[in-house]
């Protein structure tokens, strides 16, 4: 029952590389993911590639698979029609390492930017009283496995690294704190002025690759930039939002400002910079 | 080559980024101390991710009746009291305040209907006890702390493998005293020297050992090697968690997780014959206190998830997890298995489509995309996969520092909380509450030592033996061999062990030793997988053998070791020692030490009705 595939994987690495073809056996349900490790263990034991879970659970096998940005572990070989070779190759928004390795670098200190959430006091009996239905939504965005697909696929990440454009990832971070019953920061500030939500253009590709299925864009990003919209441009809904008494979050105006405590440097997040690739031997 | 290294200097140093890694470099951060914390994936990949079900605390929201004295009992009960009792009464009575301690950082349990945290019901638990976030309790709480860690000013070391506990072996006089780590960026190969005060080893399990497993790669026993290796104890290593219901079909996704809250949830195992097998396989210890008809185990279940206090007794579907998967193991030997070598388990005749996607949608997902199944409409198969590792290495229940000062274990890598056998939800509290712990007192002992010297030839040592198989022109390849481990493991060392087999499976182990020591690797040191898969060989196979000597020792029958040759759980010699392991100069060495008697007032409690 054993059929054959052909795989086209790109190995190189930051200098550049290649698709090379690898023919594996297959056996039922299996994934592209398992294809990638069976040509690492028989036919190219130096092949890198990042995996955890294998369950769709961790984010770490993100990868492009026919030039459509996918989780390896749950793209199923059969999906593809027989016969046809199948090409894997790096997320292409993000710098190469080696061959399905990339520097997404990027995204980590993204994280580090975003000032943390900061809980109002507890209620008078020690405990925190949240109604459900008022955290559906917000749980649907902490779905996140933080797989990178849709920082990948969003055209602004790709155009605008060097600014400070979050992407649809950090911008569902940042709509999750917003949303969050608890926080007491006002974030929005920061949304407009530093994280450039109004650079996101909603072409919704972050939304169709979620591996998820979180509507980042209509149940995040939209709602997040009408929010930052209000606060800014209609003095209606400011003048009801003052008398209501509806809005006490605390203003973050700032970027927070880490401590350093490290005795080795400053307290970064090191996730294979380029200047550290720049000094193998 | 060069064997050139970076040099970092931190107060304390963590081992993994998992759970316990993260909970102990945030506590260590807020002492005061600088830390380094190192993994061998990115941040937030580690593998308590793939934990569904739940945190298992004593809050009393859905039961009131519910406290740390009953938490503590039932884990002892399910550990078949071998755990060390004042580890196990420390985690249930902080468990709560850990938990609580989540949502102060941003973590969204699922609610009670009047607003509080959600608990539900789980496997040798008493009472509802698992706070949850449907069947993905895991990723929030990783990604709570990640979220809350990234603030706290620690340094994080991503995609960096450690090789070697660097420790000074210390004189008659004094003991030995950690002084630092060595290892390599996974990315270029480039070495690592962490000079450090204390390091805290939370570097999680061993299932990479054993053929059908729920593991991710990195389980591959990294802690309980690099103590063992730098002259720590590892202590019950022989009890190994097979949980019982890991995917069986189809191949690819053999041994993937399924959550034990499917059964909490309502979901039933039954066999080929559509009969409901738990209730032939309740024993001695747990009869009085579960249910044995169908009506009283529904009767149970539908009042339990209703705040009820629920008169009838527990569903034999939650016993403890070495029961279920022996259950499941001996209805497949007796043929009444499903076709594919496991059993059937059913949530779809039990809950609506609609629960069932609210509740585990995670799980509804995972069979759709990889199964072909959807669980709103059809029965999975289930089957045992290698999950857990009661054993690691032995610490202090109150500091959890190793015999080696300033060596720090906490979570799966450390030994003593859960005994013979871990319950479910039982987990996430440890890394919590022994995280903390961990990083509290190596940041407390960092601070009151001045850092030890570093010792050159140590590291040249160090560095010597990772670039071995670079150096040999011919040899195995390593992942061939680590296939060839998977499958001994899981024949001689697995679910049902003998005499025989353990000393078949030692045969094994030491070709499989004389081959790792030969295995070469090609290419150069650039994020190089045939290398790191070197590398992790040397792990496994202490802990693979470790485990199969401590298995042969232990004549008996109890929680996670069971064996076919002494069936029976021992009530004189075995239920009063834990077997330890540590190397000497002729090898590995196995001893027995004496299992410490709960004082009186903890032991009402334990015999507390």
């Amino acid at each position: 029952m054993d059929k054959k595939a052909t795989l086209k994987i790109f190995r190189g690495d930051t200098d550049g590389g290649e698709l090379k073809s690898y023919e594996v056996e297959t056996y039922p349900g299996m994934v592209v993911l398992d294809a990638v490790h069976d040509v690492q263990a028989k036919q190219e034991p130096t092949l890198a590639v990042r995996w955890n879970c294998k369950a769709g659970r961790c984010g770490s096998c993100s990868a492009e698979v026919n030039g459509k940005p996918r989780l390896m572990c749950m793209t199923r070989m059969s999906h593809f029609p027989e016969g046809e070779p199948i090409t894997v190759t790096p997320m292409r928004s993000f710098p190469v390492i080696k061959d399905l390795v990339t520097d997404v670098s990027f995204n980590f200190e993204m994280a580090k930017k975003i000032p943390p959430f900061k809980p109002r006091p507890r209620d008078a009996d020690g405990t925190w009283r949240m109604k459900q239905e008022d955290i559906d939504r917000i749980q649907e965005f902490r779905k996140c496995i933080e797989c990178f697909l849709c920082q990948d696929v969003c055209h602004v990440v790709r155009d605008h690294q060097k600014t400070n454009f979050a992407g649809p990832r950090f911008l569902i971070h940042l709509a999750t704190l917003d949303m969050h019953p608890l926080d007491t920061l006002d974030r929005r500030e920061l949304v407009k002025d530093e994280f450039k939500i109004g650079l996101c253009n909603i072409t919704k590709c972050c939304t169709e690759v979620c591996p998820e299925s979180i509507h980042i864009t209509d149940n995040g990003i939209i709602p997040l930039k009408e929010r930052v919209a209000d606060d800014f441009f209609d003095p209606v809904r400011w003048l009801v939002g003052k008398v209501a008494g509806g809005e006490k979050k605390e203003k973050a105006r700032r970027l927070p400002v880490v401590g350093d405590r490290g005795a080795s440097g400053s307290s970064t997040i090191k996730a294979t910079p380029a200047a550290k690739r720049a000094k193998v031997e | 080559m060069s064997d050139k290294y970076e040099l970092h200097e931190h107060d304390v140093l963590v081992i993994g980024a998992g759970g316990a890694g993260l909970r102990a470099a945030i506590e260590a951060s807020a002492e005061g101390a600088s830390v380094g914390l190192v993994c061998k994936s990115l941040l937030g990949k580690a593998h308590t991710v793939m934990a569904e079900g739940g945190v298992a605390a004593a809050l009393g929201y859905v039961e009131p009746r519910d406290n740390w004295k009953v938490h503590f009992r039932d884990t002892m009960k399910g550990g078949r009291y071998l755990n060390q009792w004042r580890t196990a009464q420390l985690h249930a009575m902080e468990a709560p305040d850990r938990v609580k301690e989540l949502e102060e950082w941003g973590a969204l349990f699922d609610r009670t209907a009047d607003g509080r945290i959600l608990q539900r019901n789980f496997g040798g638990h008493k009472y509802p006890r698992l706070a949850h976030v449907g069947d993905r309790t895991g990723l929030e709480m990783i990604r709570t702390l990640q979220q809350h860690g990234i603030h706290c000013g620690m340094k994080v070391y991503m995609e960096c493998t450690v090789t070697r506990l660097l420790v000074d072996a210390g004189t008659d006089q004094s003991p030995p005293k950690i002084r630092g780590a060595f290892g390599y960026w996974r990315e270029n190969g480039r070495f690592v020297v962490f000079h450090a005060k204390s390091v805290v080893l939370a570097t999680g399990g061993i299932g990479r050992c054993f053929r059908i497993n729920s593991n991710s790669w990195e389980c591959t026993g990294d802690g309980q090697a690099l103590a063992y290796l730098a002259g720590a104890e590892l202590m019950d290593i022989e009890f190994m968690q097979f949980h019982p219901t890991g995917m069986v079909w189809p191949p690819s996704v053999r041994g993937t997780l399924i959550t034990e809250g499917v059964r909490g949830e309502g979901g039933t195992l039954r066999n080929k014959d559509n009969k409901r097998i738990m209730f032939s396989y309740i024993p001695e210890l747990y009869a009085s206190e579960t249910a044995n008809t169908e009506e009283e185990a529904d009767q149970w279940l539908r009042e339990s998830t209703s705040g009820i206090a629920s008169k009838a007794r527990r569903t034999p579907d939650l016993l403890p997890r070495d029961i279920v998967a022996r259950a499941i193991h001996s209805e497949v030997k007796g043929g009444r298995g499903s076709p594919h070598g496991g059993v059937f388990l059913d949530i779809f005749s039990r809950r609506s489509a609609e629960d069932i996607k609210r509740k585990l949608p995670a799980m509804y997902h995972q069979f759709k995309e990889l199964g072909d199944v959807d669980i709103t409409k059809e029965v999975m198969e289930v089957g045992p996969t290698a999950h857990y590792t009661m054993g690691g290495v032995r610490v202090d229940p109150e500091t959890q520092e190793s015999r080696i000062r300033g060596l720090f274990a906490a979570g799966e890598c450390a030994a003593g909380m859960h005994g013979a056998n871990r319950l479910g939800g039982n987990s996430l509290s440890d890394l919590l509450v022994f995280g903390r712990i961990a990083g509290l007192h190596a940041a407390k002992y960092a601070k009151s030592q001045s850092v030890a010297p570093l010792d050159d030839g140590e590291i040249a040592e160090a560095s010597r033996e990772a670039l071995a198989p670079f150096e040999r022109v011919e040899g195995p390849n390593p992942f061939l061999l680590h296939e060839d481990l998977k499958d001994k493991m899981q024949t001689f060392v697995g679910i049902i062990r003998t005499e025989e087999d353990l000393k078949k499976g030692l045969e094994h182990l030491e070709r499989l030793k004389d081959a790792s020591a030969r295995v070469h690797v090609d290419g150069n040191r650039h994020y190089n997988a045939s290398w790191h898969q070197a590398v992790d060989m040397r792990n496994m196979l202490v802990v693979s053998e470790a485990m199969a000597r401590a298995a042969l020792a232990r004549r008996e029958s109890r929680g996670g070791h069971a064996r076919e040759d002494f069936p029976e759980m021992d009530k004189g010699h075995f239920s009063k020692v834990n077997v330890v392991v540590k190397q000497t100069a002729t090898g590995m060495a196995i001893s027995e030490v004496p299992h410490p008697d709960p004082p009186a007032e903890i032991q009402e409690v334990l015999e507390d009705k």
